[in-house]
């Protein structure tokens, strides 16, 4: 086992519901644990947690046992060095925000420099909030203010259970960016729980899909998500690809953007100031060609290769291309488009995708 | 006018619903938590017997603590063992018997509180590095507030009204076991309607404020 790496074994069962799920994971950087509602994966968080007790559980976290029930020990929550975000932020509403902070810093006895503090605010855009109260706070600040509570108590591990999910879709686009900066700038793993695709996609490194308490598949996310997605409901619409691309001019009468990418140029419906964008695109968003078409409003066509085809038992077909250049890009197509154009692994293609579906909100 | 009686009687009543609310939000809010966390078989029986005093007219409840505090009772034997002085037809006989009387007003507002509240904020704390102890004083007590003040209210209103225990218990010694209300009977039985009514003017009125004050604050919302 790796330097900071997860062991975590648990089997739990309730009536009408069974976990059983032996993991080990990375010591850095975030893992999605993504399943639809009832799959456990926020059961697992919650042992991980210590919240829930697995009767033969086993949980190690670096050089840490914090549970062994083969030789008596459980770590109760309170003396394991993590950090949680819940899904409803559970800020204590009789304190601050500030007070809200000071209660997991304290306690954890971290003497955080003030400037590191004040870094992590800033991060999150809570400095202003300090004075006041949860009530006060839209979803969206109560979301990160719960998220620099949990990191200012200097946690070994940041266990998210569907931290987005009571959010309207607005405010969650407003939280996403920073969980993406999160991820780039702690060094210490995170377990995400979700069950939206786009998130996982956009924000874990790594997803381990469960399924009716049992681990059934995992992988980097593009690559277990297009066919784990049925799982959950309008699932395929949260498979989502991120392209980086670099600008190249700013096309003032139409207020579009062109940027360059080695598989093509790229368009957005939008004005972009910033000199590289990563692109997100849906894969519901992105349709396929053999031929290069012409006489198409589409002006987005990125020339690329078959590498995978997951075909479900419904209508959807999911195919993965490796563009020009390395990078990969999943479509959401038809099967009855699949076999009509006869595509098979291997088969060069033309990705078409709408300039108008790609605007700033998914860069 | 009120005599210099009727002041004895008041101050004598003040005292016994203040140190009764006082006692009962000590003893309360650690039975209240553990009835709204436990699942133990025990959590029906023993929210029954606080609740007992609900149902139960007074003078079955005065008539087992007469018999429980009496030489031979449970508790007469310890009062003997430990060389205090019996408790029947004394202050302190007085504040045992409200004890067990009121403690429905009280363990039930705050039971209702921390069930209100649910697991969530106590695993947040326990995120947070703090002990379920820690967490009971510092999350669970300040978010169960309302309950709390709402028990206070209610604990020392209901000592201030109680007769029939206190007449079983305490008889009505002027300065030491004679309340407002025992009083008020005293002084309608011999017939002195106008002293009676000073009481239990006051009575009603201290009520009304009581219910008014309580009410209110519900109606003003969460915060109270």
């Amino acid at each position: 086992m790796a330097d900071g790496a997860i062991a975590a074994r648990f089997r739990l069962a309730y009536p009408g519901f069974a976990l059983d799920v032996d993991l080990e994971l990375p010591g850095r950087g975030v893992t999605a644990l993504f399943g639809p509602s009832g799959s456990g994966k926020s059961t697992a968080l919650r042992c991980i947690a210590g919240l829930a007790r697995a009767p033969d559980g086993l949980l190690k976290i670096g050089g840490d046992v914090w549970q062994d029930e083969a030789r008596g020990v459980f770590v109760p929550t309170h003396r394991r060095a993590l950090g949680m975000v819940f899904q409803d932020a559970s800020l204590f509403s009789h304190l601050t925000v500030k007070g809200n902070l000071d209660y997991g810093m304290t306690r954890a006895r971290v003497t955080a420099a003030e400037a590191s503090r004040d870094a992590l605010c800033e991060m999150l855009d809570i400095a202003a909030l300090a004075e006041r109260w949860p009530d006060t706070l839209s979803g969206g600040e109560r979301q990160r203010v719960a998220i620099a509570r949990a990191l200012l108590t200097r946690p070994q591990l940041l266990l998210m259970d569907e931290p987005l999910a009571s959010l309207d879709v607005a405010r969650r686009l407003d939280v996403l960016p920073y969980l993406e900066r999160l991820r780039d700038e702690l060094d210490i793993p995170i377990i995400y729980v979700s069950h939206a695709p786009e998130e996982v996609t956009r924000i874990a490194d790594e997803a381990v899909v469960l399924d009716r308490g049992r681990v059934v598949a995992r992988g980097a996310p593009l690559d277990v998500l297009p066919s784990a997605s049925r799982l959950v409901e309008g699932g395929r619409f949260g498979v989502v690809n991120a392209l980086k691309a670099r600008v190249v001019a700013v096309d003032d009468v139409y207020g579009v953007t062109r940027l360059a990418h080695p598989a093509g140029e790229i368009l957005i419906a939008a004005r972009l100031t910033q000199r590289e964008a990563r692109v997100v695109m849906r894969a519901t968003d992105v349709a396929l060609a053999t031929s290069e078409p012409r006489d198409t409003s589409v002006r987005t066509i990125l020339r690329g290769r078959i590498e995978k085809i997951d075909a479900t038992e419904s209508a959807l077909a999911f195919v993965t291309l490796t563009l020009v250049g390395g990078d990969r890009l999943v479509s959401a197509i038809t099967r009855l488009a699949l076999d009509e154009l006869r595509l098979t692994v291997g088969a060069d293609v033309f990705a078409l995708v709408k300039s108008v579906a790609l605007d700033e909100r998914g860069l | 006018m009120p005599t210099s009686e009727d002041f004895a009687a008041i101050w004598l009543t003040l005292k016994l619903a203040t140190i009764v609310t006082f006692l009962l939000l000590l003893i309360g809010a650690p039975l209240a938590w553990w009835l709204a966390r436990t699942e133990s078989w025990l959590k029906g029986p023993l929210g029954a017997v606080v609740a007992l005093p609900l149902v139960l007219p007074p003078t079955v409840l005065g008539f087992y603590l007469l018999l429980a505090m009496g030489p031979h009772g449970p508790l007469g034997r310890l009062m003997a063992f430990l060389g205090v002085a019996p408790l029947p037809f004394t202050f302190a006989g007085l504040v045992v018997a409200s004890l067990f009387y009121s403690l429905p007003f009280v363990v039930q507002p705050i039971q209702n509180a921390f069930e209100a509240m649910g697991d969530r904020p106590l695993e947040a704390a326990a995120t947070l590095r703090a002990s379920p102890l820690d967490a009971f004083f510092t999350v669970a007590l300040p978010l169960a507030r309302p309950g709390l003040v709402t028990a206070a209210i209610l604990g020392f209103a209901h000592t201030v009204g109680e007769f029939g225990v206190v007449l079983m218990i305490g008889g009505a010694i002027p300065d030491k076991t004679r309340v407002v209300s025992v009083l008020i009977y005293d002084q309608v039985e011999s017939m002195n309607y106008e002293r009676a009514h000073w009481l239990a003017g006051g009575m009603l009125l201290f009520s009304f404020c009581v219910l008014l004050a309580l009410y209110g604050r519900r109606r003003n919302g969460r915060n109270g």
